[in-house]
């Protein structure tokens, strides 16, 4: 990759951001950057109320914009500094180069609207250049290899992994550079976690696009990113390449995080957990 | 390290040719258990591991009496639950008890701690107090005053799991159905909510049957396991061998889909 030919989709400089309530602000982020370039696959993993979700909804100016202010920091999407943007280019933004899937494609789709439809909006939003948009929405469906019929079908009547690629095909009805993935086979069985994972991949090699997979399964990141960030408590505290940071990580929550994770016993017949300065606050240890 | 019987005893749960049939609509029918038999031993963990639709869940709530099954027999110590009164049942069921996925559905939002345990042990005698609270410290909510007048959207989500263990044992059960324990539970929690039920079996020598989605789970926690799908029992055996080396082309599937790390 040459050195700054091209802007990355997604440049963040220590931002911070707060949540305002009753009780006073909360730091959900602090002082956080991040780079996903090119084509690139970057994973955020961190436990629940780490903040990981906070920064993509940042990322794609979804943050709340009464309770959550940005408090420090830029964020640059293709080069170009959106800290400040407002809702309407936000919403241009979002289309291209920024798509996004959610863990739970139900919400995200309209249970009142033909599948088709809802991605032809997509296409007519976006992608205005289109003269057939049906012939490019059968074009999606085959892209995310859903059958053609799936143009009359409504969201109620497919599965979990159909609904995810129906809202793929809708996220992918605008050429995004970059997909902001929240989790998107959270929900999902593991052999359709795995086919919707072969399709993020093949569509990333195809179309060109970069990823940033929010997630907590850290199986998930190993096999599909190539670069990690990992969040604890509202800050990076580790980052760098998977498979490096994986097998020698430099932080003891990393650390605890992966051994957690692959649920084997220790020497003692015990689980792994996360002890002491790291353990999820509030919780006992026994 | 489970604690077989003489082969010749009666497993703690029998569930024989299990059937259960749906209806869904007018017409149409889903076959939820198609002739499912499984055992648990006293002091053994098995786990149930399946997709969703495999029908494990189904399995537990049959086990649980909370579903009539259409056809078959579950026999729990001894007993069979078609022979007996309600009465007799209820008696009985207290030596079964549920843990289910979502702690905070499960838990009354208006009551504390206290009442919620109290509600559990309100049939056996003795010290109330000092029971409610050495529950809370068996499952690693200590000190106990602290927890004892909260409220459950005052604990986190892995202390809400403690109480629900905490309310469960205090019906002192022979067996723990879990279904899904820990699938809305962050990695850290997770092992500690595991090396809990661990403990427990240890001190209480209770068996339980774990419903999960979790291969690595199932492989790590049980001793033995059975694979459903789509209503049927495909392959069982010990853990390390089903989930390490299996038989079934489906087991082996879902091997393969599960992500590893390193």
């Amino acid at each position: 990759m040459t050195l700054d030919a091209v802007a990355p989709p997604l440049q963040i400089e220590s931002l911070s951001i707060e949540y305002r309530s009753p009780s006073g602000a909360v730091l959900a982020v602090q002082d956080v950057s991040m780079l996903v370039r090119e084509g690139e696959s970057v994973a955020l993993v961190g436990e629940s109320g780490s903040g990981k979700s906070t920064i993509a909804r940042a990322a794609l100016g979804l943050l709340p914009p009464r309770t959550a202010r940005v408090t420090g920091g830029r964020l640059l999407i293709e080069g170009r500094d959106v800290t400040a943007c407002r809702p309407k280019q936000w919403e241009q933004l979002r289309g291209h180069p920024l798509a996004m899937v959610f863990q739970d494609p139900l919400s995200f789709l309209n249970p009142v609207m033909r599948v088709g439809r809802q991605i032809a909006e997509s296409v007519e939003r976006h992608d205005r250049g289109t003269r057939d948009v049906t012939a490019r929405v059968v074009e999606l469906l085959d892209l995310v290899r859903l059958p053609a019929n799936t143009i009359r079908a409504y969201p109620h009547e497919l599965s979990g992994g159909m609904r995810q690629r129906a809202l793929l095909a809708v996220a992918l009805g605008c050429r995004p550079k970059l997909l902001i993935a929240d989790e998107p086979t959270t929900a999902l069985d593991v052999t359709t976690q795995a086919e919707i994972l072969a399709l993020l991949r093949d569509l990333r090699r195809t179309l060109g696009m970069a990823m940033l997979l929010i997630s907590h399964d850290l199986g998930v990141v190993w096999e599909e990113c190539e670069r990690v960030y990992v969040m604890l408590r509202s800050r990076i505290v580790e980052s760098g390449v998977t498979r490096e940071v994986f097998a020698a990580p430099a932080h003891a929550y990393t650390a605890g995080l992966i051994k957690a994770a692959k649920a084997a016993r220790n020497a003692e017949g015990r689980f792994e957990t996360i002890e002491g300065e790291y353990a999820t606050s509030g919780e006992a240890t026994p | 390290m489970s604690a077989k019987d003489a082969p010749v005893s009666e497993p703690l749960l029998a569930l024989q040719g299990i059937v259960k049939t749906f209806r869904r609509g007018r017409h149409q029918l889903t076959h939820a258990l198609k002739d499912v038999s499984l055992d648990v031993h006293a002091g053994e963990i098995v786990a149930l591991v399946g997709e969703s639709g495999s029908g494990k869940s189904t399995l537990g709530r049959v086990a649980l009496g909370l579903l009539q099954p259409d056809g078959g027999r579950v026999r729990f110590d001894g007993h069979d639950f078609a022979a007996l009164t309600p009465g007799q049942f209820r008696q009985l069921r207290t030596g079964m008890q549920p843990i289910f996925q979502d702690p905070t559905a499960s838990l009354n939002p208006r009551r504390t701690v206290r009442e919620s345990l109290l509600q559990a042990l309100w049939k056996t005698p003795g010290d109330e107090a000092a029971r409610c609270a050495r529950l809370l410290e068996d499952v690693g909510l200590r000190p106990a005053s602290q927890f004892l007048s909260r409220y459950p959207h005052e604990l986190s989500g892995g202390q809400r799991q403690r109480v629900l263990i905490a309310r469960c044992l205090a019906m002192e059960p022979k067996l723990i159905i879990a279904d899904e324990p820990l699938s809305g539970a962050d990695v850290s929690i997770r092992g500690q909510i595991l090396n809990l039920l661990l403990d427990i079996q240890r001190r209480r020598s209770v068996s339980y049957l774990m419903i999960t989605h979790d291969i690595s789970i199932a492989r790590a926690f049980a001793d033995r396991v059975a694979v459903m799908m789509q209503g049927e029992l495909v392959e069982i055996g010990p853990s390390q061998q089903v989930l390490r080396t299996p038989n079934h082309p489906y087991t082996q599937r879902l091997l393969a889909a599960v992500p590893a790390l390193g």
